[in-house]
C-alpha cells in the first residue's frame, strides 16, 4: 500500500464520521485538529473505524501518531502492509 | 455462545437506550435492546386517538443549531450516529417568552434577543447577566466526574435581582429538573446552553420522525430489538449482573447491561433488590398536560408568535411537587403550528399546556374519579394559561375545538415506567453512570444529560466509556 491510498482510507473514515466537514483541501502535514473541527470522540471514532474497516489496531498509547494526514500514513502503512 | 447471550442487554428502547444500541451495534457487538411496551421512545413515544397522532412529552426539541455551527450536542450526536441532519428534518422556532405578571423577556434561537431583552428589562443586572452568560459557555456540562454544587448559590453569585433569577430559572427547570427548587450546577448549564445559546425546533411530523430514523440505524446496524419483553429482575452474582428474568419468566445473559430504566427502578429490579437506595432516591416531580386541536391553526386568533410560554403568577417561582392535583400557579404553554415548517404547516391547530402535577393524588382516583378530574381540571389548567397570551373569546376556541385530550402522572408512569409518574427521573443523576455491579450501567434520565439531545448523548456516552472505549471488540 502507498503512503496516498493509506491517507485516502484514512480521509474515507473522517468523511464518513464528519460529513459536515469539508475535506477537500486538507493539509497533508498540518494537525488534523488544527483544520478540522474533529474533537476526542471523534478521534475514538477513527481508532475504532480502522478495527472494524480494516482490522487495523492502534493501542492509546499511539493516537498521537494519528495527528496528521502525513503521520498517519506513516504510522498506519506498515500496518496494512503487515495484513496484505 | 447461545441464542440468548449478548456482549449488551439495553434497559428500555427510548431515546438513551436506542443511541446506546446504534453505537454498540454499529461497532459488532451482539446488542438487544428489551422494551416493556408496544413502542419506542419511552417518554418522547407517540400515540394516535381516532386518527389523530399525538407526541407524549415533546414540545420542542432542544439543543437546536443551525447548520454548519459544529462543536455543540447535536453535532456531536449526529457524528456518532453516522445520522444526517437532514433526516431529522428539524423546523425551527418562531420565538418564546418567559411570562410573569409584570415582566416578559423573548427569546429565539438567536441568543442576541435574550441577551438584548434582559440588558432593556434588567439594566442593573446585565453586567452579572453576561459574567454568568459567561461562565456558563465555558463549563464543562459533560465532564463525568463533576461534584455537585447549587446552580441557585452559582447564579446568585451574579444575579441579585429575584425576579432575574426566578424567570431564568422558569424554563431551565421545567424542561429537566427533577430537583425541587434548585438544580446542580452541571444540569443548569446543560439546560441554559440547550434552550437560550442553543434553541428549539420539531420535525413537522414530530417526534415520530426521530424515533424512525434511530430505529432505522439500530436495524441496519444489526441491533435486535425485543418489544413487550419487559426486564423484571437483574440477577446478582458475585458483584455482577449475572443474568436478566425477563417479564414472561425468561432468562437472558449479557457481558455488559445498560439500563435506562432510571437509578430507583433499576435499583429495584436488582436481586437482592436495593431498596433503600431506591427510595433515597426517588422523583417526585411530575406533570399533567392538556391538548386540545382545534379546526384552524391558532394564528387564527393572533397566537401567531409565541412557540413556547413558560408562565407564572406567584411572587417567587416555586417549582416543587403540587402540593394540590395541579398547581396551575405556573406551567407551559407549547404551540406547535409555531415552529417555521418553511411554507408547510400541521393539518390541524394545536395548544398544549403543561403544569405541575401531584402523583398521590392522581394515582388513587377511581377509574371515574379520574375522567372526571381530568375534565375539571383541564378547564382550570387552560384558563390560567390563557391569561399568558393574546385575548381570545371563549366561542373562538370552543367553536373550533375539534378534540381533547390529557395527560397525567398516570400517563407518564405508564410511558417511562418511573415511580411516582416522576417526569425527569431522580432528584440526584449518577453521571458516571456506575452501579454497585461492575457490568450494569446507567443512561438517560438518571444519567443526567437532559433533553431529547441529552438523551442520545448519554446513551452514546456510556455506550462509548463503559463499554467500547475498554473493550474494543
Amino acid at each position: 500500500m502507498t503512503k496516498e491510498a493509506c491517507q485516502k482510507l484514512v480521509i474515507d473514515i473522517i468523511s464518513d464520521i464528519a460529513p459536515d466537514e469539508d475535506l477537500s483541501a486538507v493539509k497533508t502535514d498540518v494537525r488534523l485538529r488544527d483544520q478540522l473541527q474533529l474533537d476526542s470522540m471523534d478521534f475514538l471514532d477513527i481508532v475504532m473505524e480502522l478495527r472494524k474497516r480494516h482490522g487495523i489496531e492502534v493501542p492509546e498509547a499511539d493516537y498521537v501518531q494519528l495527528a496528521s494526514l502525513d503521520s498517519c500514513a506513516a504510522y498506519l502503512t506498515p500496518k496494512f502492509q503487515a495484513k496484505a | 455462545m447461545n441464542a440468548s447471550h449478548y456482549d449488551a442487554a439495553i434497559i428500555g428502547a427510548g431515546m438513551s437506550g436506542l443511541a446506546a444500541g446504534i453505537r454498540l451495534a454499529h461497532f459488532g457487538k451482539k446488542v438487544c435492546i428489551f422494551e416493556r411496551h408496544n413502542a419506542s421512545g419511552g417518554l418522547n413515544s407517540f400515540y394516535s386517538i381516532a386518527g389523530r397522532k399525538f407526541d407524549v412529552g415533546l414540545h420542542a426539541m432542544t439543543n437546536y443549531v443551525p447548520p454548519g455551527v459544529k462543536g455543540t450536542p447535536l453535532g456531536k450526536l449526529l457524528r456518532q450516529l453516522r445520522i444526517d441532519r437532514e433526516e431529522f428534518a428539524l423546523c425551527p422556532q418562531k420565538q418564546s417568552r418567559i411570562a410573569f405578571p409584570d415582566c416578559s423577556l423573548r427569546f429565539t434561537n438567536d441568543f442576541a434577543v435574550l441577551d438584548a431583552e434582559v440588558a432593556s428589562k434588567f439594566p442593573q443586572q446585565t453586567d452579572g447577566w453576561r459574567k454568568l452568560v459567561e461562565l456558563v459557555r465555558t463549563f464543562d456540562d459533560v465532564s463525568l466526574d463533576a461534584k455537585p454544587v447549587s446552580a441557585h448559590a452559582i447564579v446568585a453569585q451574579y444575579i441579585t435581582d429575584p425576579l432575574l433569577t426566578d424567570m431564568i430559572f422558569c424554563p431551565v427547570m421545567y424542561y429537566g429538573s427533577a430537583q425541587e427548587r434548585d438544580m446542580e450546577f452541571g444540569q443548569f448549564v446543560i439546560m441554559f446552553k440547550a434552550l437560550y445559546l442553543e434553541g428549539f425546533a420539531r420535525p413537522l411530523d414530530g417526534v415520530r420522525v426521530i424515533i424512525r430514523v434511530l430505529l432505522d440505524k439500530y436495524r441496519q446496524a444489526g441491533g435486535e430489538r425485543r418489544m413487550k419483553s419487559g426486564v423484571a429482575k437483574i440477577i446478582e452474582r458475585e458483584g455482577k449482573a449475572a443474568a436478566l428474568i425477563l417479564d414472561d419468566g425468561s432468562e437472558i445473559t449479557a457481558d455488559h447491561v445498560i439500563s435506562s430504566a432510571g437509578y430507583p427502578e433499576t435499583m429495584q429490579m436488582c436481586e437482592p433488590a436495593r431498596n433503600i437506595e431506591a427510595e433515597s432516591n426517588t422523583g417526585m416531580l411530575s406533570f399533567v398536560e392538556t391538548i386540545s386541536t382545534f379546526k384552524l391553526p391558532p394564528a387564527s386568533w393572533g397566537w401567531d408568535k409565541d412557540t413556547i410560554v413558560f408562565f407564572n403568577d406567584s411572587d417567587r417561582f416555586d417549582y416543587v411537587r403540587a402540593r394540590k392535583q395541579v398547581d396551575t400557579r405556573s406551567g407551559v404553554i407549547c404551540l406547535p403550528n409555531n415552529f417555521d415548517y418553511a411554507g408547510a404547516d400541521l393539518p390541524e391547530g394545536l395548544f398544549r399546556v403543561t403544569c405541575l402535577a401531584n402523583y398521590d393524588v392522581w394515582s388513587q382516583l377511581t377509574e371515574r374519579e379520574y375522567q372526571a378530574d381530568k375534565l375539571r381540571w383541564f378547564l382550570e389548567i387552560q384558563r390560567s394559561a390563557r391569561r399568558f397570551l393574546p385575548r381570545v373569546a371563549n366561542e373562538v376556541l370552543t367553536e373550533n375545538l375539534l378534540a381533547t385530550d390529557m395527560f397525567t402522572p398516570r400517563t407518564v408512569k405508564k410511558f417511562t415506567g418511573h415511580l411516582n409518574g416522576a417526569i425527569y427521573g431522580a432528584p440526584r443523576k449518577i453521571r458516571d453512570g456506575r452501579t454497585h455491579l461492575r457490568n450494569l450501567y446507567l443512561c438517560g434520565t438518571d444519567q443526567g444529560f437532559l433533553g431529547i439531545v441529552g438523551a442520545m448523548l448519554s446513551g452514546i456516552s456510556m455506550a462509548n466509556y463503559h463499554i467500547l472505549q475498554k473493550n474494543p471488540g
